[in-house]
């Protein structure tokens, strides 16, 4: 670049920011950072141990679960319930959810009868969850089953509202069947809002299984929570809640990795 | 196969868009229609292959699809209209799917029209790595996969930019005069009419009506070298679209 003879000054940069940045070390150091403040507060005593207990004794306490081998029957009764009230919560949403999207009718008729029901908190209804499907298993899948039920519904006739029409049109265009517009573009088309309504809903039935698990259960994460719980077992309950946590972030991360697959054709 | 278009009418609520329209799409030849922006044109499309039904009139079709079309009336989309999600021979696969066809037969097929637009390489790049042009490109692909007695394209060049619109141009021209397609080309674009088109259909503004036909006679092939003639024509068409598209360009939307 010549100089000129006045110098110049260079145009100065003002267009940082506002961007988005992979900053992969700070989110886990933000969790350790946390654990470790906690463990000091505990130790030195500005956290009373009958306030919190420290992150050290929560730990005591799952090694002594573990010991005792009674947390895989925890975690497994959990689990089941978990899988199988979210499957078919997801299968009946996913069922409906289409229904609302292709069909007039079952828009006219479903959609206000999802979006009043949506709403109410599906603890409220446990009373009549066990008076319909016993105290048994029933009511405990049957309340995480409504609990996702909703969410994917709502989430599967948005991601339909949304598929580009111009694609519908070019396959009603090219002559394909009703059967295989629906499956080949209206589905895939639909998917990149599904998805992300299995994150909601995954979040929403680990919620749900400690109220489930209210229910007269004698094994379950939820179970072993409320029990430390009503027993002031303090270092016990953290140990439950960090579990459900742990779980929390293991089926966020696999639904990560499932969209990761399916919509890999995303920039 | 022709396309007799019969006394169409057509409007959207109040809104006349296409007023007692007769036109005849004859076979080997390309028609453009052009007209002021909002006269119809796409939705005189839609109506030629029936993704729309016309309020009053109707379109024929006479004479027979040539053998083994699987599609007679196939369109290109101005904004190509892919699927995101399938690669570049999926999305030609996808309209080749319906007709229980042998894997074989549709492969064959597959390779054989990725080969003529010149996309072998790219056939399993995904839409969004490609560009605009390589985009029209697949869907041209599409299009031939399906073996069309008439090609409805509507503003099929709108969307690329100038350079690209001309290599597209070319690749028509040349795809044309090694197989001669039957098309109803819509355009706003009136080099593309004048370089594309056997006939150009000058529709008046809304409710659209045919001003006047204009045929051009200049061989296809030829219509680069002599750019004097054509702007001729161009500047003729422009003459007979000036008032209609300011008068368009005056009225109010959705009034």
């Amino acid at each position: 670049m010549p100089e000129r003879p006045d110098g110049g000054r260079p145009v100065a940069f003002r267009g940082g920011g506002f961007t988005a940045r992979a900053v992969g070390v700070v989110g886990p150091a933000v969790f350790v950072a946390v654990i470790v403040l906690w463990e000091l507060g505990c130790r030195i005593g500005v956290i009373h141990p009958l306030v919190l207990p420290a992150p050290s004794e929560a730990f005591n306490a799952f090694m002594e679960l573990a010991d005792s081998g009674l947390l895989w029957k925890h975690v497994g009764a959990s689990l089941q319930r978990l899988v199988v009230g979210w499957i078919c919560g997801t299968v009946l949403g996913l069922s409906v959810g289409f229904m609302i999207g292709l069909f007039a009718l079952a828009r006219a008729g479903l959609a206000p009868l999802v979006a009043a029901i949506f709403p109410i908190p599906k603890i409220a209804l446990l009373p009549l969850f066990i008076i319909w499907f016993g105290i048994g298993e029933g009511s405990k899948v049957a309340t995480i089953l409504f609990g996702t039920f909703f969410p994917t519904v709502v989430a599967t006739y948005g991601g339909v509202d949304n598929v580009d029409r111009g694609l519908i049109r070019m396959g009603q265009s090219f002559g394909l069947s009703w059967f295989s517009i629906v499956r080949k573009i209206i589905l895939p088309g639909a998917l990149p809002a599904i998805l992300p309504g299995f994150r909601i809903s995954a979040a929403i039935a680990i919620v749900l299984l400690v109220a489930a698990e209210m229910i007269g259960a004698e094994f379950g994460v939820g179970a072993y929570i409320l029990l430390a719980g009503s027993l002031m077992a303090t270092d016990q309950l953290v140990a439950g809640v960090a579990m459900l946590s742990v779980l929390g972030v293991t089926v966020n991360w696999l639904i990560g990795r499932m969209e990761k697959y399916l919509l890999r054709w995303r920039a | 196969m022709d396309l007799h278009l019969q006394r169409i009418s057509h409007s959207y609520g109040p809104l006349e868009v296409l007023a007692d329209l007769d036109l005849a799409i004859e076979y080997g030849q390309i028609a453009c229609i052009i007209g002021p922006s909002g006269c119809g044109k796409s939705t005189l499309l839609r109506l030629i292959g029936g993704l729309e039904k016309p309020a009053a009139g109707q379109v024929l079709q006479v004479g027979e699809p040539p053998a083994g079309s699987l599609n007679p009336l196939t369109y290109i989309f101005q904004d190509f209209a892919l699927l995101p999600w399938r690669s570049v021979a999926g999305n030609v696969s996808l309209v080749l799917e319906d007709h229980g066809l042998r894997a074989a037969t549709r492969a064959r097929i597959i390779d054989d029209v990725l080969a003529r637009t010149r996309l072998s390489d790219f056939r399993k790049a995904y839409p969004r790595q490609l560009s605009g042009g390589m985009k029209q490109r697949v869907a041209i692909a599409r299009a031939l996969a399906v073996k069309p007695a008439v090609w409805l394209m509507d503003e099929p060049l709108a969307a690329l930019d100038s350079q690209t619109r001309e290599l597209l141009m070319d690749d028509l021209v040349e795809l044309w005069t090694r197989e001669p397609f039957t098309a109803c080309y819509v355009t706003h674009n009136l080099n593309e009419a004048v370089r594309l088109g056997h006939r150009v259909v000058v529709l008046s503004r809304r409710p659209g009506r045919i001003r006047t036909v204009v045929q051009i006679d200049v061989p296809l092939a030829e219509r680069k070298e002599r750019g004097v003639e054509l702007s001729q024509q161009q500047h003729h068409l422009w003459e007979l679209l000036r008032e209609e598209a300011q008068a368009a360009d005056q009225e109010l939307l959705n009034a």
